[in-house]
């Protein structure tokens, strides 16, 4: 049996850009700032579109939720290779409060509309770094999951996941149907380059709701303030061991 | 004094020269690590590491190609797509930009004025133009060192700003974006255009956009993909100051585009937005001064306008014209030392920097405008250099130019009983046309006041002959004054200078180099050929440090270029080290270089400066 491919992709402020909270409080600035697509879901994205070009995989589709702007992260990936996409529009006000658990109903759902059998996702997002949306998803669907995966192997119904753990490399076998979520070294993903963004342009791609999937994005989690940290103090040169202690000692710490 | 300068010069060149040959066991080329991978100067054609892979591009048609997505291009665009709707025809525009999108790369003051926006778009208003800062207060000043000397602006001057905006420049960039989206235009943001395309009848034949995936020693990666061709009647180069191709067409000698003009003068600009304290904020504001912490014989000033747009913003900067002598300036420090004025700090205490910038901009003239239609090509907006020197305002005649290239181009497509000699089309009644607009004629009648200020009486000399051959006589003197010659011949040996104390940042109000390239946004995928390409890796540490001190350790707005001691060398012994990725594709270092080594390319697309409105 062949592979019927979820990817998720998901828009954030690109990683070279300092962030700046908003006067309010109330978030980080968003407008005008550059955004890219999340680095690891590039990399998510591209072992898809390797398993299609070795003939393990029929099918690719990107997904992505969020407002209007999500739209070109879902461009970036068909540009790259995927074959549909579809945006579930959530407002940016809604999209504010969003976060995995809604985010893992969305895919679950349509996982099971779109009769996939894998879903390979970034393992974090660089702006929530939750690190809990493949891992929520394989829970909701009641499949296995390979998280981290630095390598992917799929034949016929089992999957090879090599897994970086903190004591090294953990490899295990899973039965399909399945979640991975990729981690930096998986792969190298290609540009999406511009004879390829312009093909990309002919792709469908279909827009829905939460609403449209029966899923109720309201969250028990409510946003009370965003604050910098406190700005790091310049630290001071002491000439010997005894200046240490005094200072130490003066600080009250000894 | 030209003559006692040329004859040092030369004779310094001459020692590097000796010191060389002698010296071969001290500075002899093996010593100092190769730096320049990039395949401009390594061509890939004789490397082995190339022999297998596949080079073929594959290629499209447009009507016209557009190099560059700034205020002159979009406007071509949107007027030929204007033309093409209101007369029934169908021309393909397509639009290369190599920031990640439209606007991220657009640095400016900016007082806009709006002139050219309301012969694109009347309607300009009532499409949601961001221009929301009409300019209430107008001053200008000569600062001193602890003093600031008001000068009345009156109405003749050529900064008077009765009718124009403070803009975020990068928001109406982005605005005309959306306008030449809605027209069609296709518009591809992150791809850089690195190569100039030829018919056989030496016409241009279109473009090129970036190879990608290219490893920092110049060999090819996994993912290596070869760059798009783009061929088109037309092409229009409007890459702004200084561009990258435009310095590759005036080498080209079929159509010697600048045998009769002189070289293009430029300043250094360098921008901070702030959000101010409440107190502080004047919105509609407009400051101008000259003088302090510039010498006399530096020209140079600085720009501080308080935006209207909600969060009480004020957009600083600070330019220094490029062909100052002393090898010890620092433009970036100039600017962070202006900021501890007594007149004008008070306007940052309390206040957050949140954006910073830089970019070169033409300081020149009329007299230093090249041809400017080619066959098969154009050049528009800052690239040839329609900036008003002394407005301090070039958006309005970038805008011009390319609303005249358009309606010429357009009219030259259309027309089925012209006859073209070449393939791709030569259109010289843009230049024509352009010549007979009311740009040439406000360009006239500024052409003197830059060079005024570079006599020996400094800008001294400059404020009076502007007020008298400018205000009063209207620009209308029988004379032009010639340039003294390129602004990188300027540079004097650092023996003969003496070294600037500047003051240690403050870090409220003024700041050091890297937190300030930090707040750019400024980054390039690391691991690529280094875009700062060296002729002569080995010319940075024999002459530029030798004679001159390494000027681009202090003019480079982005700490691209460094001297590190040599490892495993002998004491003292320096070498070049370039940061490429922290790039932010201002052009100076290929404008200033005294050796004129440097030669500025387009890196991937999508590198470089992440600008939000600046």
């Amino acid at each position: 049996t062949m592979a019927r491919v979820l990817v998720g992709v998901k828009r954030v402020i690109d990683y070279a850009v300092k962030i700046r909270v908003k006067p309010d409080k109330s978030g980080v600035v968003t407008e005008g700032v550059k955004h890219s697509m999340n680095p690891f879901d590039e990399i998510a994205v591209e072992e898809a579109i390797r398993l299609k070009e070795k003939k393990f995989a029929t099918e690719v589709i990107a997904v992505t939720c969020g407002p209007t702007q999500s739209q070109e992260t879902l461009r970036t990936a068909l540009a790259m290779g995927a074959d549909r996409g579809i945006h579930v529009e959530i407002p940016a006000d809604d999209y504010v409060k969003t976060g995995p658990l809604q985010i893992s109903k969305i895919f679950a759902k349509l996982a099971e509309q779109e009769k996939a059998n894998l879903i390979i996702l970034g393992k974090q997002a660089i702006d929530g770094d939750n690190n809990q949306t493949a891992q929520m998803t394989a829970a909701v669907l009641d499949w296995a999951q390979g998280t981290f995966a630095s390598e992917l192997k799929l034949e016929g119904e089992k999957l090879t996941v090599v897994r970086e753990v903190d004591g090294g490399l953990e490899t295990i076998d899973l039965k399909m149907p399945a979640v991975v979520s990729a981690d930096l070294r998986l792969n190298e993903p290609r540009y999406a380059t511009l004879p390829n963004i312009m093909k990309a342009k002919k792709k469908k791609v279909a827009k829905l709701t939460a609403k449209d999937l029966g899923v109720d994005l309201a969250s028990s989690i409510e946003i009370l303030e965003v604050a910098d940290p406190p700005q790091r103090l310049a630290g001071i040169k002491v000439e010997n061991t005894e200046e240490l202690v005094g200072k130490l000692k003066e600080a009250g710490l000894v | 004094m030209k003559v006692m300068h040329a004859y040092r010069c030369a004779k310094s060149w001459l020692v590097c020269q000796r010191i060389a040959q002698q010296s071969v066991y001290k500075y002899s080329s093996s010593t100092q690590p190769k730096i320049t991978t990039h395949y401009s100067v390594i061509p890939r054609e004789n490397d082995d590491r190339w022999k297998d892979v596949e080079m073929e591009r594959f290629s499209d048609e447009a009507d016209v190609i557009v190099v560059g997505g700034g205020p002159a291009g979009l406007s071509c665009a949107i007027k030929l797509k204007q033309l093409a709707k209101e007369k029934g025809k169908d021309i393909r525009v397509c639009l290369f930009e190599k920031a990640q999108e439209i606007g991220m790369h657009t640095l400016s003051g900016a007082c806009l004025e709006p002139r050219a926006l309301k012969e694109l778009f009347p309607d300009w208003k009532e499409r949601g133009a961001p221009l929301h800062t009409p300019v209430k207060h107008d001053r200008f000043a000569i600062l001193t060192k602890n003093w600031r000397i008001p000068i009345p602006i009156l109405k003749g001057f050529p900064m008077h700003n009765d009718g124009n905006y403070v803009v975020r420049l990068g928001n109406v960039v982005k605005w005309l974006g959306e306008q030449a989206e809605e027209l069609e235009v296709e518009i591809y943001p992150g791809f850089a255009c690195t190569e100039v395309l030829y018919h056989e009848d030496g016409s241009v034949k279109g473009i090129a956009t970036n190879d990608v995936g290219i490893h920092k020693d110049g060999s090819p990666k996994d993912n290596f993909e070869r760059g798009m061709e783009f061929h088109a009647k037309v092409t229009i180069f409007s890459e702004g100051c200084h561009g990258a191709l435009a310095k590759q067409l005036y080498l080209n000698q079929d159509f010697n585009l600048r045998e009769n003009c002189d070289p293009q003068a430029y300043g250094i600009g360098i921008k901070e937005v702030w959000s101010v304290d409440k107190s502080k904020w004047k919105p509609g504001t407009v400051d101008h001064t000259i003088g302090w912490p510039l010498d006399r014989n530096t020209y140079g000033g600085s720009f501080l306008y308080h935006l209207d747009e909600g969060e009480p913003l004020v957009a600083v900067g600070f330019v220094t014209a490029l062909d100052y002598s002393n090898p010890y300036l620092n433009p970036f420090r100039e600017f962070q030392r202006f900021k501890h004025h007594p007149s004008v700090r008070g306007v940052f205490e309390g206040g957050t920097r949140i954006a910073y910038g830089a970019r070169a901009l033409n300081e020149g003239g009329l007299q230093n405008i090249p041809k400017l239609a080619f066959p098969g090509g154009c050049l528009i907006g800052c690239s040839p250099g329609f900036m008003n020197g002394p407005k301090i305002k070039g958006t309005h005649t970038a805008m011009k130019s390319g609303i005249v290239a358009g309606e010429a181009v357009f009219n030259a497509l259309t027309d089925e009983e012209r006859t073209n000699e070449t393939q791709g089309l030569y259109v010289p009644e843009y230049e024509e046309n352009l010549k007979q607009s009311w740009l040439w004629k406000e360009l006239k009648s500024v052409r003197n006041v830059r060079l005024s200020f570079a006599t020996f009486l400094g800008w001294y000399g400059g404020l009076v002959y502007t007020g008298l051959f400018y205000v009063l006589g209207r620009g209308k003197e029988p004379w032009t004054f010639k340039s003294k010659g390129p602004d990188y011949k300027h540079l004097s040996p650092a023996s003969e200078c003496r070294q600037i104390e500047y003051p240690k940042p403050d870090n409220k109000i003024s700041f050091d180099l890297l937190s300030s390239i930090a707040l750019s946004g400024t980054n390039h995928e690391h691991d690529q050929p280094a875009h700062l390409t060296l002729q002569n890796d080995d010319i940075p540490v024999m002459r530029n440090l030798a004679v001159f001190d390494g000027p681009e350790q202090r003019f480079c707005p982005a700490g691209v270029y460094e001297y590190v001691p040599l490892e495993g060398g002998q004491d003292g012994e320096m070498r070049l080290q370039i940061n490429a990725q922290n790039c932010v594709h201002c052009k100076t270092c290929d404008i200033k270089d005294p050796s004129q080594n440097i030669n500025w390319v387009c890196p991937e697309g999508g590198g470089g400066p992440a600008y939000n409105g600046m």
